[in-house]
C-alpha cells in the first residue's frame, strides 16, 4: 500500500466530504420542496401532502419516481442546445456556490480566499440559466419571465454585492473561514444590520423566491421562464430553487450570524439550526405576502436598497477607520 | 297611438309615464306602438328608421337614460299571441336603465325576414358593440354601422343562428358530428388572433407590439376566457377579450324545457351564485303565473340568496388577493365556504347548485334547529372579515397593487353597462334591493356600501363591506323568520304543496301534470331585475301560452363588465390586468350563459 500516502488520504477525504456536502445540499433542496408544502399546510389550515409514508415523509420519492420517469420532452419550437443547457447552468451555478460555505470548523469543501467573489460570480452565471431557458423555450410567457428575471437580478445583485462589503471590511477577509472566524465574539448582523436586511432582500429576488418571484408570476406569466420544460429538467429548475434558498440562508447565517458559532451544542447543530430558521422564513414569507409588481421591485432596488448599502458601507468604513489603530 | 293588450294588465301605468309623455310630444304619437305587458316598464314598439333618433333622445334628454341595460332580439315568426302587435319577424328589443329616475323603457323594432338590418347603436352606447354582436350571432340580424361584426359567441366556424326557431336545439336533431384532421386544422385557424382585422397594428413608431395570447387557460383568467393583449414591453397598448368558450346555449334550453324543469339551469348560469340565480327567473315566471308568495317564502329565499352573496363574495375575496399573489387567503375563505355550504346543504341538500326556488316558493320548509346553524355561521364570520381586512386590506403591498389602479368613474361605468358592485365601488348608490326592493327587500335594515375611486381596491373593500351587510339581513331573517307555509296556495305551483297532493285527488291531478307537462302560463312577457352576487341580473320571459317559454332572455352582469376591459386597460401592464381580472369578480358561465 505504498500509494496510500497521506496526501492521497487527505485528498481522498476532502473528495468524501466534498460529495457529502454536495449531495446534502442538492438532498436538502429537494426535502425543502416537501417541507415547504408541509409548512404552508400548517399555515394555511390545511394538511399538505400526508399520505406517502408516515406524515406524508415518503412524498419526496414519489414525487421524484414520478419526475424521473415522464417524458422528456422538448417542444419542437424550441432551441434545443440552450434549452437543454439552462437547467444545467441552474443547477450547477448553485452547487458550485456551495463549495465556499464553511460548514464547521473541520467541514468544507473548498477554503478559496476568495470565497465570497466566488458567491458573487456564479449568481451572476445562474441568469443565464433563466436567460437562457426563457429565449430559447419560444415562448412569449417564458420570455416575459426572463427579461422580468434579468432585469431583476441584474439591479440586485448590484447591491447584493455591495452589502457584504460591510462584511469583508469588518473581518478584513474574503475568505468565509475568516469571516465566520472574526465573528467568534459578536455576530455580524448586530454591526452590519441593513447589510444583512439589504442582504436578505437580494437573496430573496436572486432565487425569485416569493414575494420577489415575478419572473415566474404563477398568476401573470403561468410559471414564467420555465413554462415549456417538463420532466427532469423542470425538475432541475425546481430543485435548482431549493438549492438556492439552502444557500441563501447559508449564506446569511455564514455572513452574518457567526456560521458554526454557539454555545453548548455541537457545531454542525449549530450551523444547522440556523440555516433551518432562515429556510423557514423563506417560506413564511411566501405564504404571508402578495406579490409587488414588477416595476415596483426594481424602483425598490435601486431607489431604497442601492442608497442603504451605500450609506452602509460609507458609514462601516468611517467607523473601521476611526477605531482601528492607526 | 294604439295600446296593444293581450291581456288586461299594466297599460295605464306606462301611460302615464313622464318619459313616453315627452316622446310622444318629441316625435308624435303615431311613432309609437305602446304594448302592455307585465315587465314593469313602458314597451314601445318604433319604426327602425327613428330608433336612432329615439335612442339619441333618450341618451340626451334631461336625467338621461345613460345605461344601455340590454339589448337582445326575439325570433317571433312561430309566437302565436301576438294580437294587436306590428307585424315582425324578428324583433330587436332595447332596454335603457336611467340612473337618476331611476326607471327604465323598453323599445322594440320590427323586422321583416327578408330585411334584417337595423342601424347600430354603438356610438350612442359602446357597450351595444357586444350585444349587437350577440344579435347577430344567435340571430343573424345586422347592424349597420357596426364596427366590428363578427360572432361573438359561437365559434368563427359556426354554420346557422342558434336562437332563430328553426336552428334545431337538440344534437340528436343534427347529423352526428364528426372531426376529422382537416376539420380540427380549419377549427385552429379559426382561432388565430390577426390584429389586422380588428384595426390592430403590428407596430409602433420604431419598434414591434407583441401579441401575447392570454387564455383561454390560465391560471388568472377565471374559467375559458381569453384575452389578446397588444404588448409595448410589459405595457398594455390594447387589447381583445374573447368569450363563447363557456357557451351552452342556456337561453336556447328555456325554449325546451318546461317552466319548472329550467330552474336547474339558471343554478349554472352564475355558477357561484347558487339560489341567486333562481331569484330572478322564479319571480319573473310568478309575474307570469300571477301568484303572490307567502311572507316565510319571501324571506326564506332572501336568507339563502344573501349566504350564496357571501359565499360568492368570500371566493371573490379570496382569488382576488390570490391573483395579487398572496397565496394564503383563498384557503381560508374556502374555509368559510365550507361553512356557509353546511349551513346550504342542512338546508337545501344540495351545495353549489341547489335549484332550491321553486314557482310559488321553496322546495321544502326550513329543517328543525335551521336557526342554530345559520347563527353559528353569522357568528363565525365577522372576526374572520375583521382579520382578512387586517391582513391584506391593510397590507402596504396589497395598497400599492390596488389603490388608483384601474379606476373609472361613475359616468364610464354607466356607458359600458357596470353593475353591482363594481359600479357601487365608483360612489353611485345603485342598488336594486333599496332602489327596487322585491322579495320583501324593503323590510330589512342595511345599509349600501360605497366606494370612491372606482379602483381595483375600492372593488374588493366594497364586498368584504357587502358581505358585512348580509350577515345583518341573515339575522334579521333568523330573528324575524315570519310562520306560514313556505309554498303559495296558488293552482299554478309547483309541485303543488305535499300535503295536499296527497289528499286532496285535484291536487294529485294537477300535481301530475305539472311534474310530468308543466305547468302552462297565460300568453304575456315580464321581467325580473335582481341585484345578484356580481351586479344586476335579469331574466326576461316571453310566454306564448305554453308550458315552456317562448323565449328566454338572461341578461347576465359580467358578459358588460368584460366588454369593459380594453376601455380602462389602455396603458396598463400585464400585472394590474391580472389585478383587475380578479377585481371585476365574473365567472364565464355568467358571461357566456
Amino acid at each position: 500500500m505504498s500509494w496510500w500516502t497521506p496526501t492521497v488520504e487527505a485528498a481522498f477525504i476532502a473528495m468524501l466530504q466534498a460529495l457529502v456536502i454536495l449531495l446534502g445540499a442538492v438532498l436538502l433542496g429537494a426535502v425543502m420542496t416537501v417541507v415547504e408544502r408541509r409548512l404552508l399546510g400548517l399555515w394555511q389550515d390545511r394538511y399538505g401532502p400526508n399520505r406517502v409514508g408516515p406524515f406524508g415523509t415518503l412524498q419526496l420519492v414519489a414525487d421524484m419516481l414520478k419526475i424521473f420517469f415522464k417524458e422528456d420532452w422538448i417542444p419542437p419550437f424550441a432551441d434545443r442546445t440552450l434549452f437543454v443547457l439552462a437547467p444545467a447552468i441552474a443547477m450547477a451555478s448553485l452547487l458550485l456556490s456551495f463549495i465556499v460555505i464553511p460548514i464547521t470548523p473541520g467541514w468544507g469543501v473548498a477554503d478559496l480566499h476568495i470565497g465570497l467573489l466566488f458567491f458573487l460570480a456564479m449568481a451572476g452565471i445562474n441568469v443565464y440559466a433563466v436567460l437562457f431557458g426563457g429565449w430559447s423555450s419560444g415562448n412569449k410567457y417564458a420570455l416575459i419571465g426572463a427579461m422580468r428575471a434579468s432585469a431583476q437580478t441584474l439591479s440586485y445583485e448590484v447591491f447584493m454585492g455591495l452589502a457584504l462589503m460591510g462584511v469583508v471590511a469588518m473581518a478584513g477577509s474574503f475568505n468565509m473561514r475568516e469571516i465566520v472566524n472574526a465573528q467568534e465574539g459578536f455576530w455580524f448582523v448586530i454591526p452590519q444590520f441593513f447589510g444583512f436586511c439589504t442582504f436578505l432582500i437580494a437573496g430573496i429576488a436572486v432565487t425569485h423566491r416569493h414575494p420577489f418571484d415575478q419572473p415566474e408570476a404563477e398568476q401573470e406569466l403561468a410559471d414564467g421562464y420555465h413554462i415549456e420544460y417538463s420532466s427532469m429538467k423542470f425538475g432541475m429548475f425546481f430543485i435548482g430553487e431549493y438549492v438556492g434558498m439552502v444557500l441563501v440562508s447559508a449564506l446569511i447565517v455564514t455572513l452574518f450570524f457567526g456560521g458554526w458559532h454557539g454555545p453548548l451544542l455541537p457545531p454542525i447543530v449549530w450551523f444547522a439550526l440556523k440555516t433551518g430558521f432562515f429556510l423557514m422564513l423563506f417560506v413564511l414569507l411566501r405564504a404571508s405576502l402578495p406579490r409587488p409588481r414588477y416595476d415596483r421591485v426594481m424602483s425598490f432596488g435601486w431607489k431604497v436598497c442601492l442608497p442603504l448599502t451605500l450609506v452602509n458601507l460609507l458609514v462601516t468604513g468611517a467607523v473601521i477607520l476611526l477605531v482601528s489603530p492607526q | 297611438m294604439s295600446v296593444a293588450t293581450p291581456n288586461d294588465t299594466t297599460a295605464n301605468d306606462a301611460q302615464a309615464d313622464p318619459v313616453v309623455v315627452a316622446l310622444m310630444q318629441r316625435f308624435g304619437e303615431r311613432a309609437f306602438v305602446e304594448q302592455a305587458t307585465l315587465i314593469g316598464m313602458p314597451v314601445l314598439w318604433v319604426a327602425r328608421d327613428s330608433l336612432i333618433d329615439v335612442l339619441r333622445f333618450l341618451r340626451e334628454m334631461p336625467e338621461p337614460f345613460n345605461m344601455l341595460f340590454d339589448l337582445s332580439a326575439t325570433d317571433e315568426r312561430l309566437r302565436g299571441n301576438r294580437q294587436g302587435l306590428p307585424d315582425s319577424d324578428f324583433t330587436v328589443f332595447y332596454q335603457l336603465l336611467s340612473v337618476s329616475r331611476n326607471r327604465d323603457i323598453m323599445l322594440k323594432v320590427a323586422l321583416a325576414e327578408s330585411d334584417l338590418e337595423v342601424p347600430s347603436s354603438v356610438s350612442l352606447y359602446p357597450n351595444a358593440n357586444w350585444y349587437e354582436r350577440e344579435v347577430w350571432d344567435m340571430f343573424g340580424v345586422t347592424f349597420h354601422g357596426h364596427p366590428h361584426l363578427t360572432r361573438i359567441l359561437m365559434p368563427p366556424t359556426w354554420m346557422g343562428h342558434p336562437l332563430r326557431k328553426d336552428h334545431s336545439a337538440r344534437a340528436t336533431e343534427f347529423d352526428p358530428y364528426t372531426l376529422t384532421v382537416e376539420g380540427q386544422d380549419k377549427e385552429q385557424q379559426a382561432l388565430k388572433f390577426d390584429p389586422e382585422a380588428w384595426g390592430m397594428r403590428r407596430g409602433g413608431e420604431d419598434s414591434e407590439f407583441m401579441f401575447l395570447n392570454l387564455g383561454p387557460n390560465h391560471p388568472s383568467a377565471h374559467g375559458a376566457f381569453r384575452i389578446v393583449l397588444q404588448l409595448e414591453g410589459e405595457e398594455i397598448v390594447d387589447c381583445v377579450p374573447d368569450i363563447g368558450y363557456h357557451h351552452r346555449g342556456a337561453e336556447k334550453m328555456g325554449e325546451r324545457q318546461s317552466w319548472h324543469s329550467y330552474i336547474p339551469y339558471t343554478d349554472r348560469v352564475d355558477y357561484t351564485g347558487g339560489v341567486m340565480n333562481n331569484l330572478p327567473y322564479i319571480l319573473a315566471v310568478e309575474k307570469l303565473a300571477g301568484i303572490t308568495v307567502t311572507d316565510r317564502a319571501r324571506t326564506i329565499r332572501v336568507m339563502m340568496a344573501e349566504l350564496f352573496r357571501i359565499n360568492s363574495h368570500l371566493l371573490f375575496l379570496g382569488t382576488y388577493l390570490q391573483d395579487l399573489g398572496a397565496m394564503t387567503p383563498v384557503f381560508f375563505t374556502f374555509t368559510d365556504r365550507q361553512k356557509a355550504y353546511e349551513v346550504i346543504e342542512a338546508i337545501t341538500g344540495f351545495r353549489m347548485h341547489p335549484a332550491w326556488f321553486r314557482i310559488g316558493g321553496v322546495a321544502q320548509d326550513l329543517p328543525k334547529g335551521w336557526d342554530r346553524l345559520m347563527q353559528g355561521f353569522v357568528d363565525w364570520m365577522p372576526k374572520r372579515l375583521a382579520e382578512y381586512e387586517r391582513a391584506m386590506m391593510e397590507n402596504a403591498i396589497v395598497r400599492e397593487r390596488t389603490r388608483n389602479v384601474v379606476a373609472y368613474s361613475t359616468a364610464e361605468a354607466l356607458e359600458w353597462g357596470v353593475t353591482g358592485p363594481n359600479l357601487r365601488a365608483t360612489g353611485c348608490n345603485f342598488d336594486l334591493r333599496k332602489q327596487r326592493p322585491y322579495s320583501g327587500y324593503e323590510n330589512f335594515d342595511f345599509e349600501v356600501p360605497l366606494g370612491g375611486n372606482g379602483d381595483v381596491f375600492d372593488r374588493g373593500q366594497v364586498r368584504i363591506e357587502e358581505m358585512r351587510q348580509s350577515l345583518r339581513i341573515i339575522q334579521q331573517c333568523i330573528d324575524h323568520m315570519p310562520d306560514g307555509d313556505y309554498k303559495a296556495d296558488h293552482p299554478l305551483t309547483t309541485p303543488p304543496p305535499r300535503d295536499k297532493m296527497l289528499q286532496h285527488i285535484e291536487t294529485l291531478i294537477t300535481h301530475f301534470l305539472q311534474v310530468s307537462w308543466g305547468p302552462v302560463l297565460k300568453p304575456n312577457e315580464s321581467q325580473q331585475m335582481i341585484e345578484a352576487t356580481k351586479g344586476i341580473n335579469s331574466y326576461y320571459l316571453t310566454s306564448d301560452g305554453n308550458t315552456m317559454s317562448y323565449r328566454t332572455r338572461i341578461r347576465t352582469p359580467s358578459f358588460p363588465h368584460l366588454q369593459q376591459i380594453p376601455a380602462v386597460m389602455r396603458g396598463g401592464f400585464v400585472p394590474d390586468l391580472i389585478a383587475h381580472l380578479g377585481s371585476i369578480d365574473f365567472v364565464m358561465a355568467d358571461v357566456d350563459r
